[in-house]
């Protein structure tokens, strides 16, 4: 029984679903589609309704984050079979009714696969056992009337409005998130079962009020309470279904779910009757005195719902019990009139063009039964006797009379309550009225005439509903009422009798003294008018719209102020960043030196130090004149790679060597094409601002290196030291390191090589040709063939070369040497090549593929390392073993050689390829020659 | 010797650095060449200061430490391929926009000499 939870859940789901799939089909086929997701699912609900009225609770569980203690739970009681009726009835009723009302031209499929994603949310919301999963279709509630608002994208007030709606519900949504987090931690779980249980606890904790605010904030914002109200009206711009089903029904009482829902964990404090009773009793007075001064027919509706809203809020914020039975009630009867009168609504834009009273009069003579049955549910709306309004009314005067929230001022409510009836009253009045009567119609653009006769279909039904639920309200609803306030307050609710005549009593007479006030209020309605007219209003949706608009024009000036465009900017951020958090924790060093004992200086290394540094501080002096620049970072490039040879790193030597040929081969191309010579000299307070930081970064760096290189060192390399040989099979320890213990790092590193690359080739394909004809000092360029001596010599050097690389590649595993160093000497070999004989010598002998290069390479090292799954162990394992081959003795076989191979391919094909490339621009353009990567 | 060796690293970073700010792509090609230099003898210099040990396993009974010289070992190689990759960006920029200022964003000028 309890597995058909889901299946309800999903119905709207299967819907969109079959929407989705087949959007060829007609308009009738896609209504079908879309009536049979909500009839499904009461089909399925019906054989649950005798034991939910019961009081059980179904309840079904998964496990949805364990570790967190997160349940996906489907809970279904009472109160939530009440909501689930309204959201599968209403819902069944307006896809109806929508068939009529949208047009042709209007993407019917889209329409309702957003309501129906729309009835999802509400679905998740009500069936929701656990509160984070509330939250989670709390959202999507959100997202999904933010569609159907704005589903006339054309039209701008649709899209304001759904922008607006959107803002505020979501904005609250937060609020509700941080709140219900709270709630969870402070119950402990974020099972409502459990929440609902540990009430007490809750309103006990010292965080109860931050808990309650953030909760209402959601609960208010969602359901348009005051001061949050001014969204409603503007989501008028949605099609009137949407209004009919979101901003009557559904939607607008996802809020007051939530309160009651959450009633027995938060409620029954001082906090929570102030809080509640105040803002539904503000929303109940400004919803209904604005009504009254609408045009538009559905913004009279909508500020009546505002009204409506605001009258259950009061009462879930009355401390009695009895009211919340009043509140319950009401939310049915109030979503069964305001959905008719909303189709009202709809049907007379439908018919008349246009939604203004001022222009639509008199369609009593058009259309007398569409009137007759608006008339019903506007009488409803104003708490006519016979009707379901009257009885909710009712119940609602005589809880006013039973309260003492305001204190010894509470005899305030009934008549604040009475004022606002009366409101009501003069509101419906003038729906009627002014709509059906009052002379005839003023410049519509059609004749007005009755609807479709099945667009009246769902209002009829809906107004036979108002007229049974106020004749026979204990037949009707009395059952689902009494389960469902029992089910929301966790208890039996005080007996209460559900009748029409209770004698003359209290109540009575304020609904009597309402309905003749507002009738008169109506009547004299000019008066009122004239007064409302003297008021400077700015509409909502332009004072958001402007809000938003400064918004974004702020974002903008701080994101250009912050992000100015200026590489030097972003560069002194970062580096003044680098020197606040390094010097930082400095300061709080007492000394820099450590206990490790100081080497002794030798004159050799001081000599490398000073010419290096004088080489650095060259570079900077010279850095305008530019080739010289560049021979002074060459040197200071040089005494780095005999210092790692002073230091105990042949093989640091080798590859510096190496990259520093390479470096100084492409910094000479780069000169070819860029001016030789700066122009400009910075000003004078540029300059003293970036010797500044450039001081404050010498210093913190400085500072730094000799506070760790007098420090003992406890570093893990005597691990690598002791495993090098048994467990890598090489005793070069850095090449074992690179090719084996940390063989992965070295294999995502030359993939980045290979990628940087083939970045670089990018760039350099499509560049506009520019080539400079002289230098600076305006000598032109030699057009010399390539000297002969160098071209001799390159061409007797290369296969020395080649085989030196060779001879390096396979010491590396056990002597100074190996991929990294290898694949530098074999691309500075064939480099050489290029320089001494141009491209278009080479290209015809060696007709290497750079790309094909670097990719067999990474894939060489790739496979080397999946190698190893095949004998079932973790990527990159290796392996190695002695061979005694005759004539050469024993040699020594390791897949790491085999990696180290991929490693020189790389190096090979992205250097050849980096150089090449950028060589070959130099060179004049020949059209026959295709690119090559 | 560490003071020496800290003073010149301090150094290199500060020419390096300064060279960075420059408003010429060539000088800040500079500024990251040395930068990284400073950089690499920085990590390299973590491991401590080892004269005169050994290299290879079986030759000597001191080694220096073999893991600060394994990650500068990549970084020198990935350290060309990034100033090359700037380079090349750099000749992109000079002959899209016309001159080799960094921050001077002025619309492409075409029939460069």
């Amino acid at each position: 029984m309890v597995s058909i939870l889901p299946w309800i859940l999903s119905a709207p789901l299967f819907g969109i679903a079959l929407l989705l799939c087949f959007r060829q089909l007609s308009r009738n086929q896609q209504t079908w589609i879309a009536l049979a997701a909500p009839a499904f699912g009461l089909l399925l609900l019906a054989p649950l309704i005798p034991q939910l009225l019961q009081g059980e609770v179904l309840q079904q569980q998964w496990q949805w984050l364990p570790l967190l203690g997160l349940q996906w739970t489907l809970r279904l009681d009472a109160l939530a079979l009440l909501f689930v009726l309204l959201i599968f009835g209403i819902g069944l009723l307006v896809i109806f009714y929508a068939r009529y009302y949208l047009s042709p031209k209007d993407p019917m499929g889209r329409f309702y696969a957003c309501l129906l994603l729309f009835m999802q949310a509400m679905l998740g919301i009500v069936l929701s056992g656990n509160v984070l999963q509330l939250w989670l279709f709390w959202e999507l509630t959100s997202v999904s009337s933010f569609l159907l608002i704005s589903y006339w994208s054309h039209r701008s007030d649709a899209r304001k409005g759904a922008r607006l709606a959107l803002t505020v519900t979501a904005a609250g949504g937060l609020a509700l998130l941080v709140g219900l987090v709270l709630l969870g931690q402070v119950a402990g779980s974020y099972q409502l079962d459990v929440i609902l249980s540990k009430g007490p606890e809750i309103v006990a904790h010292a965080q109860y009020p931050l808990i309650l605010i953030l909760v209402l904030l959601g609960a208010f914002t969602k359901s348009a309470q005051f001061p949050f109200h001014f969204w409603l009206p503007n989501a008028m711009a949605a099609p009137t279904p949407v209004s009919a089903y979101l901003h009557s029904a559904t939607m607008v009482k996802a809020g007051i779910f939530l309160l009651i829902r959450l009633y027995p964990a938060l409620a029954g404090t001082d906090l929570w009757f102030s809080l509640v009773s105040l803002a539904g009793l503000l929303t109940l007075l400004t919803g209904a005195y604005f009504a009254l001064f609408q045009h538009d027919i559905k913004g009279l509706l909508a500020y009546s719902t505002i009204s409506h809203l605001g009258l259950i809020t009061l009462l879930l914020g009355l401390d009695t019990d009895l009211a919340t039975v009043a509140a319950i009630f009401h939310i049915i009867n109030h979503a069964v009139f305001k959905a008719s009168l909303f189709m009202a609504a709809g049907i007379i834009d439908h018919e008349t063009g246009s939604r203004d009273m001022r222009k639509i009069n008199g369609l009593w003579h058009f259309m007398p039964v569409t009137a007759s049955l608006a008339m019903v549910a506007a009488a409803a709306m104003a708490g006519v006797p016979l009707l379901n309004g009257f009885l909710s009314k009712e119940m609602f005067f005589s809880q006013t009379l039973h309260q003492s929230v305001l204190g010894s001022l509470s005899w305030l409510l009934p008549l604040l309550a009475t004022i606002a009836a009366m409101f009501s009253v003069a509101y419906s009045a003038r729906f009627i009225h002014d709509v059906f009567f009052n002379g005839k119609p003023i410049g519509l653009d059609k004749t007005p005439h009755e609807p479709p006769r099945y667009m009246r279909v769902p209002m009829e039904i809906l107004v036979a509903l108002c007229i049974g639920v106020g004749l026979f309200p204990q037949w009707l609803v009395g059952d689902i009422l009494l389960a469902a306030s029992t089910a929301a307050l966790q208890q039996a609710p005080p007996a209460y009798s559900l009748a029409l005549w209770h004698g003359v009593n209290l109540p009575l007479v304020m609904s009597a003294v309402a309905f003749f006030a507002g009738i008169v209020l109506y009547i004299n309605r000019k008066q009122l008018f004239l007064f409302q007219a003297g008021f400077q209003s700015t509409l909502a949706i332009y004072r958001f719209e402007g809000l938003v608009q400064r918004l974004v024009y702020a974002c903008r000036r701080f994101s250009q102020w912050a992000e100015p465009g200026r590489l030097q900017w972003y560069i002194a951020i970062i580096l003044w960043a680098m020197v606040l958090l390094a010097g930082y924790p400095l300061l709080q060093l007492a000394d820099l030196q450590g206990p490790r004992p100081a080497m002794a200086a030798d004159l050799l290394t001081a000599a490398l130090l000073l010419v290096m540094v004088l080489a650095a501080v060259a570079t900077v002096l010279w850095q305008r004149q530019r080739l010289l620049a560049l021979i002074m970072v060459s040197v200071v490039g040089l005494m780095l790679s005999l210092l790692f040879i002073r230091f105990s790193a042949p093989d640091l030597a080798l590859t510096q060597l190496a990259v520093e040929v390479a470096t100084a081969v492409l910094l000479m191309l780069a000169l070819y094409f860029l001016p030789h010579r700066s122009p400009k000299q910075s000003a004078h307070s540029t300059l003293l601002r970036d010797l500044v930081l450039a001081g404050a970064c010498a210093i913190v760096v400085g500072s730094l290196a000799y506070l760790m290189l007098t420090q003992k060192v406890d570093s893990v390399s005597a691990y690598f030291l002791a495993n090098a040989k048994s467990g890598g099979g090489g005793t070069n320890v850095v090449n074992v390191i690179l090719v084996d213990f940390r063989g992965f790092d070295t294999f995502g590193e030359i993939t980045v090589l290979g990628i940087a690359a083939l970045g670089i080739y990018k760039l350099l394909t499509g560049i506009p040709r520019f080539k400079p004809s002289a230098d600076a000092d305006g000598r032109s360029w030699a057009l010399d063939a390539h000297p002969l001596l160098l071209r001799v010599v390159s061409q007797g050097l290369l296969p020395l070369a080649l085989l030196v690389s060779v001879y390096i590649f396979f010491r590396g595993h056990n002597l100074p040497g190996g991929g990294f160093v290898a694949g530098l000497v074999t691309a500075i070999a064939l480099i050489l090549q290029y320089i001494a004989h141009g491209v278009d010598w080479v290209k015809p002998r060696l007709n290497l593929q750079f790309s094909a290069l670097i990719a067999s390479g990474i894939l060489i090292a790739g496979l080397t390392g999946a190698f190893s799954w095949l004998f079932g162990k973790p990527f990159l394992t290796s392996w190695f073993d002695y061979f005694q081959v005759p004539l050469l003795g024993q040699i020594e076989l390791a897949s790491a050689m085999a990696f180290d191979l991929g490693v020189y391919l790389t190096v090979v094909g992205s250097t050849l390829l980096i150089l090449a490339n950028l060589g070959k621009l130099t060179t004049r353009y020949k059209p026959e020659h295709k690119e090559q990567a | 010797m560490e003071l020496l060796l800290a003073v010149a690293i301090g150094l290199l970073t500060g020419c390096g650095v300064l060279l960075l700010l420059r408003g010429r792509t060539f000088a800040v090609m500079l500024g990251l060449t040395m930068l990284s230099y400073a950089v690499n003898l920085f990590i390299f210099v973590s491991g401590g200061l080892t004269a005169g040990a050994g290299a290879v396993l079986g030759a000597t009974a001191r080694y220096a430490d073999p893991l600060p010289q394994a990650l500068v070992l990549t970084a020198i190689v990935i350290g060309f391929a990034m100033t090359a990759f700037l380079v090349v960006l750099a000749i992109r920029s000079r002959a899209e926009l016309g001159h080799d200022e960094l921050d001077n964003q002025r619309a492409p000028k075409r029939g460069m000499p």
